[in-house]
């Protein structure tokens, strides 16, 4: 539990920095286009129509989006621009940052007095002067309201950025959410929230001290600010050399394993810092552009996601494709299995199985459509799912996505009669639910692979750390790990589930 | 003998609006340097929009504007603004600045470090106290803004000094101080000044000359004398006529 807190103030740092560097970018775009546009009414309603456009689109959504944009941009100049981490998220709070800064400095400019327009002009002032002597002054108080919502939005909107792979506050929110981690869930937001107050009290009262006509107090509470973005940035100056990013889905397992591997890369002499709840799309994507250098994934969701694969050969025929597909295409080196699967599986509460007969997805297929459905976030977009339906002709009356801690809890409160869960989760036992068979072989396998950045292809000092995990976990040592961090009572960290995990490696 | 210094000249100036309005219509006239000229006419004659063609506030369709013989447009707007005092009904005191600030401001924009002098001699010109320097322009009354803008115009000595409807929103009180004020700094200046209003009374009693504007045309032009001796053309007597029949009626009244 420290180690997750022991995170706030270098996540509370990255937080600060992303969110000031989108604000003052937001800042340096919105104030001249604000000056243009109250001067011509057309280009006003341009430039303010797409502001509150941006602002209609999810935030999530709209940092989701920059990933395809970015790598097609990327892809267009010939590399070199990193999709995923800080210039996404950047980018996505800017936009997000310009509308408030603009709708007031714009509103401010053409509700000033045209009296006072009008003496500017008379006394003889340039465009500039009367910008800079009397319309800037103005509508500062009102511009400066406006940078307060915008920073607000700003530090709120900046949690989401850990989706994207950049650390943030987020971190805390998203690892504690997966893990039933109230407290941890709970740190994240009040850090967030707190940032968020200072911020907003800090500029606050750099606009009473403008408004009241006080530099001395508007200089002292920018000083802070600054004071306070320069010490967020001490700690990211640039890593030092032998840093190693691990990257991590968002769920129990791929906590712990992110921790299993940075104790094996501590060991051999590497700074490691972690990339955490990063989206299933984006993390083959962040290690092939070496924005993080080695994760876990899982051959089948290669198989169907990135190879686009619908047909189903056996485990080991998969994990062959699958590393000859990733060293061909993007110099990702499969370094080996780590000797467990987590495949999709059909479960269902035990008793109510047995009640039903059912035992394979065969049987399922035959009830199903009186039957509840409740999934991950992801499933019924997976091809798996459509495999599934195809082969065994499966409906349902209902599917529900949920996270998938809350998807257990759909199960067992009978919300839902079945659901996908994967077969290395410590719950399928501990909760005495039923696994049903796959008869057909339309699910492929799921093994879990210790994947490479292009990067670190040729490092084989690196490699060695890491590979006597191959073949060295067990899917019931995996089962036992998670639940750790899983279960409801005498919850463990991934740190602490990791930390027993390396301590029970099968060889 | 008329000062030849700040005269101004326009040569068939007029100027049309969108939608084919025709704002000032074909104006040619001489403002001889040192005289206090009042431009007088109804709402929408044309008398700010002809004044406003002076300093570049507005700039005529056809014709020009000259001001010593040198048309105005031969420099840039700003410079030739600042070398022209310039007061209107709405004052527009910067609302940020100080009284003492808004004064200088024009100082301050010639580049003039040492300010505080020049802005206690120009507050004692408009009979303004010295501490209203300090004091910032929404607590001043409607009287005290528009001295101050008075003296904020004449800062950096102009020798043409413009006023549209300078008085338009004070009390009779006020607006008579004032009036007189302006006539004793012209007097004692040796201004050129354009004098916008819609008060052929108060025109009367401040000018030396008095234009009579009607629908964008000059339709009367003649010195207060004259015009009370009906001599200043139909436009002009219907203007004079109210005054005058006012004054008669008070009279009556005292008697």
């Amino acid at each position: 539990m420290s180690a997750a807190f022991a995170r706030v103030p270098e996540l509370l740092a990255q937080h600060l920095l992303l969110a000031f560097a989108a604000l003052l970018l937001g800042i340096a775009i919105s104030l001249p286009l604000a000056v243009v546009s109250a001067r011509h009414r057309g280009v006003a309603r341009v430039t303010l129509g797409l502001a509150s456009l941006i602002q209609t689109i999810p935030s999530l959504a709209l940092l989701a989006l920059f990933y395809p944009l970015l790598l097609s941009l990327s892809a267009l100049v010939g590399g070199g621009i990193p999709a995923l981490g800080f210039l996404p998220s950047l980018l996505a709070l800017t936009l997000y940052a310009l509308l408030p800064i603009l709708r007031n400095a714009v509103t401010g400019l053409v509700t000033l007095d045209p009296a006072v327009r009008e003496a500017a002009d008379g006394v003889g002032m340039t465009r500039w002067q009367k910008l800079r002597l009397v319309e800037a002054p103005l509508v500062a108080p009102v511009v400066m309201a406006g940078i307060r919502t915008a920073a607000v939005w700003t530090i709120g909107a900046a949690t989401l950025s850990t989706t994207v792979g950049q650390p943030s506050l987020g971190d805390l929110i998203f690892a504690g959410l997966q893990t039933q981690n109230w407290t941890l869930v709970l740190v994240g937001c009040l850090a967030a929230a707190a940032l968020a107050l200072a911020v907003d009290a800090l500029l606050g009262l750099a606009e009473w001290g403008i408004a009241r006509r006080r530099l001395g107090v508007v200089w002292l509470s920018l000083g802070l600010l600054a004071i306070g973005a320069l010490a967020a940035l001490a700690p990211a100056w640039p890593a030092p050399r032998g840093t190693v990013t691990i990257g991590a889905k968002g769920f129990s397992e791929q906590y712990i394993l992110a921790r299993v591997i940075g104790a094996r890369l501590e060991a051999a002499g590497y700074r490691v810092r972690y990339r955490e709840g990063l989206g299933s799309g984006v993390a083959y994507g962040a290690l092939a552009s070496n924005a993080i250098d080695v994760y876990v994934d899982y051959s089948g969701t290669i198989w169907t996601n990135q190879m686009r694969r619908t047909d189903v050969p056996g485990r080991a025929a998969i994990v062959r494709g699958v590393a000859a597909w990733a060293k061909r295409t993007s110099n990702v080196t499969l370094l080996g299995t780590l000797g467990f699967e987590n495949a999709y599986a059909f479960v269902m509460r035990g008793d109510d199985a047995r009640r039903r007969g059912i035992a394979t997805i065969a049987d399922l297929a035959q009830v199903s459509p009186s039957l509840k459905l409740a999934t991950d976030i992801e499933f019924l977009e997976r091809s798996e799912w459509k495999a599934v339906q195809a082969a065994y002709g499966l409906r349902f009356a209902e599917a529900h996505p949920y996270q998938p801690t809350f998807m257990y809890r759909a199960l067992t409160s009978g919300a839902a009669d079945v659901i996908p869960a994967f077969s290395s989760d410590g719950r399928i036992a501990a909760q005495g639910l039923a696994v049903l068979q796959d008869p057909k072989g339309a699910i492929p396998g799921y093994d879990a692979i210790l994947l490479v950045a292009p990067s670190r292809a040729g490092d084989h000092h690196f490699q060695a750390a890491l590979r006597p995990l191959i073949g060295a976990i067990s899917v019931e040592r995996m089962r036992q790990a998670n639940y750790m961090v899983d279960r409801d009572t005498d919850k463990q960290s991934p740190d602490a589930a990791a930390r027993w995990l390396a301590a029970h490696l099968g060889n | 003998m008329p000062d030849p210094l700040r005269s101004v000249a326009f040569e068939g100036v007029g100027k049309s609006y969108a939608r084919g309005v025709r704002a000032v219509d074909d104006v040619s006239l001489t403002i001889a340097g040192g005289s206090f000229v009042a431009l007088v006419g109804t709402s929408g004659s044309g008398k700010s929009t002809l004044l406003k063609m002076i300093n570049r506030l507005v700039a005529p369709s056809e014709g020009r504007v000259t001001i010593d013989d040198v048309p105005v447009d031969a420099e840039p707007a700003h410079l030739l603004r600042r070398r022209i005092g310039y007061v209107f009904q709405n004052v527009g005191l910067f609302p940020h600045l100080s009284v003492g600030e808004n004064v200088a401001v024009g100082l301050r924009l010639a580049g003039l470090r040492d300010r505080d002098a020049r802005v206690a001699e120009l507050l004692h010109l408009v009979d303004l106290p010295q501490d209203m320097a300090a004091r910032m322009p929404d607590a001043l009354s409607g009287g005290q803004r528009q001295r101050v803008g008075v003296a904020r115009a004449l800062a950096t000595a102009p020798k043409l000094l413009l006023m549209d409807e300078p008085f338009g929103a004070l009390d009779p009180v006020t607006r008579d101080a004032l009036g007189k004020a302006i006539r004793t700094l012209h007097d004692s200046m040796g201004l050129t000044t354009v004098l916008v209003t819609h008060d052929m009374a108060e025109a009367l009693l401040l000018a030396d000359r008095i234009l009579v504007m009607e629908a964008g045309r000059l339709v009367g032009d003649a010195t207060p004398r004259t015009l009370l001796a009906g001599k200043g053309g139909a436009a002009a007597d219907a203007l004079v006529a109210v005054p005058r029949e006012q004054a008669e009626r008070l009279a009556a009244l005292a008697r």
